[in-house]
């Protein structure tokens, strides 16, 4: 089975004065139609990696790779024109605050309806249709209602709802999700999570999930990538997470508090140098 | 102090309507603010070490003539009642008589507010027209060679004297190219030759059907217009880029560009969408600037608007026609605040 996805060898480079930022520095990994999650601390290019393929680092960052395929078709020799094709419609994202991810001033009606409408011929009202029943599939209640309303008038979770609504809305056949659940409240994130796991069930989507939540990760996703300054350091299935060998991993693990076995005092992650240096592992087939 | 909110007292409302409401509040508050500009104007009136007797009866008056007059204008009377009578003939729109046109200072400010108007509107579309393109793609190709010339054109317009940029435009595209109208509003040739319906040339030629008339005031007034824009250009420009590079590092951006929208769309739509109310306060803010009259550019121009007016009544004590205009000047700033606040009520759902 050819992989939806593949991405051979990702660097994302921004030059500044005092030398190059390297955020990603040499990854590979694949993408079925499967939930792959991407872990690590602030800074260790899993947000990066996600804009990377969508082409939405903006200049003078660089995105440099061996090639980006979606479907054998390499992604970085496209051009803008056809690059905008790609977004939306066949690779989406949601991120992580629905305050600042929605437009404020316009309607959230206008926005779903604007998210259709790019990528296919349908009258606005055809659009219209189509964004109620989308909103009706997050469970938003009275979609006629919210339609009219505007982003400031919408509790996080509903916010999220409606991000995942509009981002699915054009029928992709990847979704980024880039820590959606990091704004919301506890109550709310299982909720969320279960409506974007189910929409991408249903529609056969591949999903990368970006995280620094282990323990949601290892529930959600199918398999997981540790990513630390740039580079992946671990593969593991995410059911076998807790056994992982890497010692960065055993020590995010460790770090963690849990309710059953209450500690005084958290371990501390040891850094060891080495890491940094130890080539990317690959995470294809 | 958990107790004490539990009895919060619940605002009496008036039983109308909520536009009706609003329409009642900005009344009241716009009648305030008025009350007390006029308290301001009315004190300095009386502070100005200038006789208002003498300056109407003159120096020479005998002492029965000048007694006369102080009990005319009733300055026998308590302060407070003064100020109410004042406060009342402004309401009708009495505002005394000028000493230096020995008319009604209203019919003065009539005369020489059109001609104002008339130049700051098309100084400030000049301004909004190519100021808030030139900040938003500024912003856009930020470190651009075109953001550098849009940073050189700004700082031109802050920083040159606008006596020597009037003369300079003057002299290159009036005195050597010929392009334009010299100083004044009109021509000799169309002088008076149009019915004053507004006061504003351009408006009562093109009433008149008068093409003529409306070429030649238009050459006469795209020279100042343009030389008092380009200030507002400037600030314009300016505070457009800074205002824009704000909204396009903002998350909705990148949701827009996620969703597959041309740049064009992405920074005119969705960005742009977002500066709208603050480009309003800007606008407004120069808006209300040239309305109040640039007395350096009105007499390098020769033109008759308010700003020469006061000044010129300031420098001969003329204090009936100084108050008058700033009472002017200050209901038009007033006017200016209420209609973009109403503004913001369309543009941002949030102020709803």
């Amino acid at each position: 089975m050819t992989p939806l996805l593949d991405i051979k060898n990702l660097w994302v480079k921004f030059p500044t004065r005092t030398g190059v930022v390297e955020a990603v520095r040499g990854i590979s990994f694949s993408l079925g139609r499967e939930r792959l999650g991407i872990v690590g601390e602030s800074g260790s290019g899993k947000s990066m990696t996600g804009r990377a393929i969508l082409r939405l680092i903006r200049p003078p960052g660089i995105i440099e790779a061996d090639h980006i395929s979606l479907h054998d078709q390499d992604l970085l020799s496209l051009s803008e024109a056809k690059m905008r094709a790609i977004r939306g419609q066949k690779i989406s994202m949601v991120m992580q605050d629905p305050k600042f991810s929605l437009n404020p001033v316009m309607t959230i009606g206008a926005q779903l309806i604007e998210a259709h409408r790019l990528h296919s011929k349908s009258s606005r009202a055809e659009a219209r249709t189509k964004a109620i029943e989308m909103l009706e599939a997050v469970s938003i209640r009275d979609p006629e209602r919210v339609m009219k309303a505007y982003p400031h008038e919408m509790s996080g979770g509903m916010g999220q709802r409606i991000m995942i609504a509009m981002m699915l809305i054009p029928n992709p056949e990847i979704l980024i999700a880039d820590e959606p659940t990091s704004a919301l409240d506890v109550s709310v994130q299982g909720q969320v999570l279960s409506i974007m796991d189910r929409l991408v069930k249903e529609r056969g989507m591949g999903l990368i999930f970006i995280s620094h939540d282990l323990n949601l990760v290892s529930q959600f996703c199918d398999r997981v990538l540790i990513m630390y300054a740039g580079r992946i350091v671990e593969v593991c299935d995410a059911d076998k997470l807790h056994q992982a060998q890497h010692p960065y991993t055993r020590g995010l693990l460790g770090s963690l508090p849990r309710f059953d076995t209450p500690r005084a005092r958290l371990d501390v992650l040891q850094r060891d140098p080495a890491w940094r240096e130890a080539p990317s592992v690959e995470a294809r087939p | 102090m958990s107790t004490s909110n539990a009895f919060v007292k619940r605002q009496p409302r008036l039983p109308l309507p909520p536009w009706l409401r609003g329409l009642v509040v900005t009344l009241l508050s716009i009648s305030v603010t008025m009350l007390g500009l006029l308290f301001v104007t009315f004190v300095i009136g009386r502070v100005m070490p200038i006789d208002p007797v003498l300056a109407v009866v003159g120096e020479r008056a005998t002492e029965d003539q000048y007694n006369a007059v102080f009990l005319e204008l009733g300055l026998d009377k308590p302060l407070i009642v003064q100020f109410f009578y004042y406060v009342w003939d402004v309401v009708r729109g009495d505002f005394g008589t000028s000493l230096l046109t020995a008319r009604p200072v209203a019919d003065d400010i009539a005369r020489v507010f059109p001609a104002t108007f008339e130049l700051a509107t098309i100084g400030i579309l000049f301004g909004c027209l190519l100021g808030v393109p030139l900040g938003v793609i500024a912003a856009v190709r930020r470190g651009s060679w075109i953001d550098q010339i849009a940073r050189v054109v700004a700082l031109v317009g802050y920083s040159m004297p606008i006596f020597w940029l009037g003369l300079m435009g003057l002299l290159l595209f009036y005195g050597i190219l010929g392009w334009v109208g010299g100083p004044g509003r009109q021509g000799i040739f169309y002088e008076d030759m149009i019915p004053s319906v507004t006061g504003m040339i351009l408006l009562d030629s093109a009433i008149a059907g008068d093409w003529g008339a409306f070429w030649d005031a238009f050459s006469h007034i795209v020279l100042p217009a343009s030389i008092l824009g380009y200030y507002s250009l400037a600030y314009i420009s300016r505070m457009t880029r800074s205002f824009m590079l704000e909204q396009l590092s903002a998350e909705y951006v990148t949701t827009a560009r996620v969703k597959g929208m041309s740049e064009w769309a992405v920074i005119w739509r969705h960005a742009f969408r977002n500066i709208r109310v603050q480009l309003i306060t800007v606008i407004a803010l120069s808006y209300a600037n040239l309305l109040e009259g640039s007395v350096l550019t009105e007499i390098i121009f020769s033109w008759p608007g308010i700003g020469s007016y006061i000044t010129t009544a300031l420098l001969s004590a003329d204090m009936n026609a100084v108050l008058g205009g700033t009472v002017v000047v200050g209901l038009v700033f007033i006017c200016l605040n209420v209609f973009s606040d109403l503004l913001y009520k369309i543009f941002d759902p949030r102020s709803k």
